[in-house]
């Protein structure tokens, strides 16, 4: 059975990656809206965070032999710290002015991040092998996966669902939401709010890093990895309504669904599709898709 | 990289000195504001920064520095500056240097975009530019120029070299990966009708935007493709993730993906076990013969990598260039011009290689295959020798091309 | 002392030395300054929209861009004269200017900021995949031609002036555009929309006519940019180019009226004279741009002016009040 001259088995084989694409994009796009929810600020730096998860796998492995699995959770917890330095040095001196401000300090950050980083190991980058265990393929039947592939949708789709659990379902995610709605109320509490807000800071880039990382052994680990990253992620997180945790996460998957089919029909517009879309869901729907609109 | 600072600084003054000696004065001896000044217009800062960037200048002062620094006992100078990528900033430096700074020929110029609108420039300003590292033909077809002078390799070399040579080793179906880039898409074309030429057949083709990290889909439709050899139109990290994918979805045994321009770096970038048994076309390669051995080892000391074609390309032109101005005995453009067209280049990048009229320097080009881990003796041992296209080959054969200097214009 | 006391020497001085610098060559390069003039007007141009009217416009590079290709290609392939080639780059960015106001306009803040950028990236496919554009390699050799029919363009000092007196013509629009009842209108829509409607301004169509002018300068901008370099390139589209105004119009201070102007010669600057830091160049912009938002918030002009205490009183403090602008909707 063909679809436009695409045999389905392919098109199923094209699905498979185009949810491993969107995983990808639900971690980073989360951790991006997490920050927007809570500090108000679009971090630019996103794209770099990631890059820099990556990096710090690839370092940790070079220097320290730390293998795969090590990295996995020392990499984002290390640039995590870096972020919240960064907030807490810098970041916090930019609240409750216009959201622009922020926005241009965070992509100054992109510059020195990737220019240093560029100047340090080349533009042309360096190869992270895939981890022993998660080494070969699976046969789906449709397609031949490989298995690693199959690994990060499943730490994708997990650390999403525990993060979106933490928000929405516990104290912590209570109180977090609270400073989000309501920040001197919050404080008058007894709540830790520039605590909790650096917090979140480290949370948001910690999860960038962590897709730096799932990144690393499939795409090259290159000083420019996010840097095109940056802006797609922007548009899968307004598609999804700025602040839905929900809406990033699913956003994300769908959208490197289509982006995966466009490369099949068109795919010289594969980079471009998701500014369609954003267009034509802000046009229909002014809050995103799951976002709520108040009047 | 901060020991290099002290150079650069003096890169800077003599940039500030030559600001008040501004160009057009010709000195009684020939030589215009006395010192023969090099310019190496690069990529410094960016995605390119590997391939050319402060390694290309690091090959144009050695060169330089091995003809003896100084010409009839004229000084030669090398000053350096970053082109970023964007045309305009390139143009634009490059008129300064010709207009402000005294700059006698132009070196590098990475990407096609830049190294085109310098050739306008030089054209415009009656200045020499040579390009190692861009691959648009236009250079020595619709913009050529007497001052011009394409060196290292371009498109259709890369083409012949790799589409004439696969073909008629027996693979005859292609599929390509193409970067949806004039680049690209040009290079595609050229390999299609190399390959429809030499009996082949043409499968199809996936063009995918710049900058996209993730192949798998593409390496899925080269697999259904049935192809068997896998042509990959795109270059750095492009290509990097093009080959990462298709070794991760382990293309089936018959097929076979080829790189129609991978440099040398890019190699070392994805380490042998994904890279081995790509096929390559480098106009050069470090470990080739004695004299690429002893270039690559002085370059390697002082750089810290190892020369790519480039690189070799950049020394062996800024070489060429000052022989012909000792030649001349003059830096005046056209009298150099003249005779960088008389002179054959000699040395450790080429034998007999020599500069048509419409600027395209022919020299051997070769098909490389990248070797296995197990077969890598020593640090960059990486590739070996599958077939030398003899310049005539290679290159545009001349009543092809469409440069107006051809027919008396 | 006051700002404005000194903005008539200030700009009495700034002028003669515009006019001059052609006499000084080895100081200061004609083509550089051209440039700077280019980005210049197109920061002025896009201060309209965010600092008099609130509007952030990440797509701005689409006008720019098309300005260059318009006029690049009409030039050089349909042989339109120089000044032609020009007011239509400059009319069909207002054109897609305005097409792209009035659906971005629905929404506001953040929204608004992405719908520009999404349309912006539309246009770039456009020009990635029309063929006179050359992708990559860019429209080249755009023929500078005459100007009037008389002046010869290829001498540079001849086409300083005439881009000088455009630019200063496009500035003067912006300034009275500013300084106008039309102005009061838009500054009163920055200040609180809400009210300016139930004064019965058509705040809509204010904002589609100022998107449209912001376009139409943008475009002159970028194709004055195509006839000086004889070259329109992908970069002039790429959403970079519009990071790049949005930097220039902050570093300056968004809420002057040529802040922008400072802001863009400050960024052409950092461009041309840090090649010799070679690889460290990225690094080095970062760092200053850090500083300047941490230091000089209101701009390099705007804290000029605070030190000079001189301006109205309280705007930095409605400016950090705008977020609730936009971002309290959604």
């Amino acid at each position: 059975m063909d679809i436009f001259g695409v045999p389905i088995q392919a098109l199923m084989g094209q699905l498979m990656l185009g949810i491993v694409n969107g995983s990808f994009y639900a971690v980073l796009s989360l951790g991006l809206a997490i920050i927007f929810g809570v500090l108000k600020i679009v971090n630019f730096a996103h794209g770099a965070f990631f890059m820099l998860g990556a990096f710090t796998a690839f370092l940790l492995g070079q220097h320290l032999g730390a293998n795969y699995w090590v990295a996995l959770v020392a990499a984002p917890i290390a640039v995590a710290l870096f972020g919240m330095l960064f907030e807490w040095l810098f970041l916090r001196r930019l609240y409750g002015l216009d959201p622009i401000y922020g926005l241009l300090l965070t992509f100054s950050l992109v510059l020195v991040l990737e220019g240093g980083f560029r100047v340090a190991f080349g533009s042309s980058g360096q190869p992270y092998a895939t981890p022993e265990a998660l080494r070969g393929t699976i046969n789906l039947g449709f397609m031949v996966l490989p298995i690693y592939r199959g690994f990060v949708i499943l730490a994708a789709v997990l650390t999403c669902l525990v993060t979106w659990y933490v928000i929405e379902r516990t104290s912590v995610g209570a109180r977090l939401r609270a400073a989000t709605e309501r920040a001197e109320l919050t404080q008058a509490f007894g709540i830790n709010v520039p605590l909790l807000v650096t917090l979140t800071y480290g949370v948001g880039v910690g999860l960038a890093a962590f897709a730096g990382v799932l990144a690393a052994p499939i795409f090259h680990v290159n000083p420019s990895m996010g840097s095109s990253l940056v802006i797609i992620i922007f548009a899968v997180v307004v598609i999804g309504g700025l602040g839905s945790i929900m809406g990033a996460i699913v956003t994300g998957l769908g959208l490197g669904v289509v982006e995966g089919f466009t490369r099949v029909f068109y795919s010289e517009f594969s980079s471009t599709i998701v500014f369609l879309v954003m267009v034509l869901v802000l046009l229909i729907r002014p809050a995103g898709l799951f976002g709520r609109e108040e009047s | 990289m901060l020991a290099k600072l002290p150079s650069r600084t003096a890169a800077l003054t003599s940039v500030v000195l030559a600001l008040g000696a501004a160009s057009g004065t010709m000195a009684s001896n020939g030589f215009s504001d006395d010192v023969v000044r090099i310019g190496v217009l690069t990529d410094m800062s960016g995605i390119y920064s590997d391939l050319s960037g402060e390694a290309a200048v690091e090959a144009v002062r050695m060169a330089v520095e091995d003809f003896g620094g100084e010409v009839h006992g004229v000084p030669i100078e090398v000053i350096y500056g970053d082109h970023r990528n964007r045309a305009d900033t390139g143009a634009s430096r490059a008129r300064e240097w010709y207009d402000n700074d005294g700059v006698d020929m132009i070196n590098d110029l990475s990407n096609s975009g830049v190294a085109l609108a310098v050739a306008a420039v030089a054209d415009e300003r009656q200045r020499h530019a040579i390009s190692n590292s861009a691959s648009n033909i236009g250079l020595t077809n619709d913009y050529c120029s007497p001052y011009v002078t394409h060196y290292t390799y371009d498109a259709y070399s890369l083409a012949q070299g790799t589409g004439k040579t696969i073909v008629e080793d027996g693979g005859d179906t292609w599929f390509f990966l193409t970067v949806d880039f004039a680049f690209g898409i040009g290079l595609e074309q050229q390999v299609s009708d190399v390959v429809r030429e030499a009996g082949g057949h043409v499968m199809g083709a996936a063009r995918h935007p710049l900058d996209t990290t993730d192949f798998s889909s593409y390496a899925l439709q080269a697999q259904a493709s049935g192809a068997e050899i896998i042509g990959i139109a795109s270059t750095g990290a492009d290509a990097i993730n093009a080959i990462n994918a298709l070794s991760e979805f382990g293309v089936s045994p018959s097929q076979r993906p080829a790189a129609l321009l991978l440099w040398f770096d890019d190699i070392v970038s994805l380490g042998l076990d994904t890279a081995q048994g790509l096929l390559i076309n480098n106009a050069f390669y470090w470990d080739a013969d004695e004299g690429s051995r002893e270039f690559s080892e002085r370059f390697y000391e002082r750089t810290g990598r190892m020369p790519n074609m480039a690189h070799a390309g950049n020394y062996s032109s800024t070489m060429h260039y000052l022989n012909a101005v000792e030649a001349a005995g003059t830096d005046d453009p056209d009298a150099v011009s003249e005779k960088m067209r008389e002179l054959e280049i000699n040395d450790f990048f080429a034998t007999g290689g020599y500069i048509r009229p419409n600027g395209r320097m022919v020299h051997d080009q070769y098909l490389w295959e990248v070797k296995a881990p197990d077969e890598s003796e020593y640090d960059y041992d990486f590739l070996r020798l599958v077939a030398t296209i003899s310049g005539e080959d290679a290159f545009q054969p001349l009543e092809d091309s469409t440069c107006h200097l051809l027919n008396g214009g | 002392m006051h700002l404005r006391s000194l903005t008539l020497p200030l700009s009495i001085v700034a002028v003669l030395a515009l006019l001059a610098i052609p006499f000084f060559p080895q100081w200061i390069y004609l083509v550089f300054v051209m440039k700077t003039l280019c980005f210049v007007l197109f920061a002025c141009a896009f201060n309209l929209l965010l600092g008099h009217t609130g509007i952030l416009s990440f797509g701005h590079a689409a006008f720019f861009g098309s300005g260059a290709y318009i006029a690049g290609h009409l030039v050089k392939n349909y042989g339109v004269p120089f000044e032609l080639g020009i007011l239509a780059g400059g009319l069909v960015a207002a054109l897609l200017g305005a097409v792209i106001g009035a659906l971005a306009i629905r929404r506001s803040g953040i929204y608004l900021a992405m719908i520009t950028l999404a349309m912006s990236q539309l246009v770039y496919f456009f020009y990635l995949q029309a063929p006179f554009t050359g992708a990559e390699d860019g429209l080249q050799r755009v023929p500078r031609g005459t100007f009037l029919g008389v002046i010869d363009l290829r001498n540079d000092t001849a086409l300083y002036y005439v881009v000088l007196g455009i630019v200063a013509v496009g500035l003067w629009v912006v300034w009275r555009t500013v300084n106008s009842p039309f102005g009061q209108v838009l500054r009163a829509i920055r200040e609180h929309e809400p009210r300016a409607i139930s004064l019965g301004y058509p705040v809509a169509r204010y904002k589609i006519l100022v998107f449209t002018l912001s376009a139409g300068l943008s475009g002159i901008a970028g194709a004055l940019k195509a006839i000086i370099f004889q070259l329109a390139a992908l970069y002039d589209v790429h959403w970079h180019t519009s990071g790049d105004v949005i930097l220039m119009t902050l570093l300056g201070g968004m809420n002057t009226v040529f802040g922008p102007a400072v802001g863009a010669a400050i960024v052409a600057a950092l461009n041309h004279y840090l090649d010799p830091f070679g690889a460290w160049v990225t690094v080095i912009t970062g760092v200053v741009f850090m500083a300047c938002v941490l230091a000089f918030r209101q701009g390099v002009v705007g804290e000029l002016g605070r030190l000079l205490k001189l301006r109205r009183p309280s705007r930095p403090e409605q400016t950090a009040d705008q977020p609730a602008r936009g971002e309290s909707q959604p």
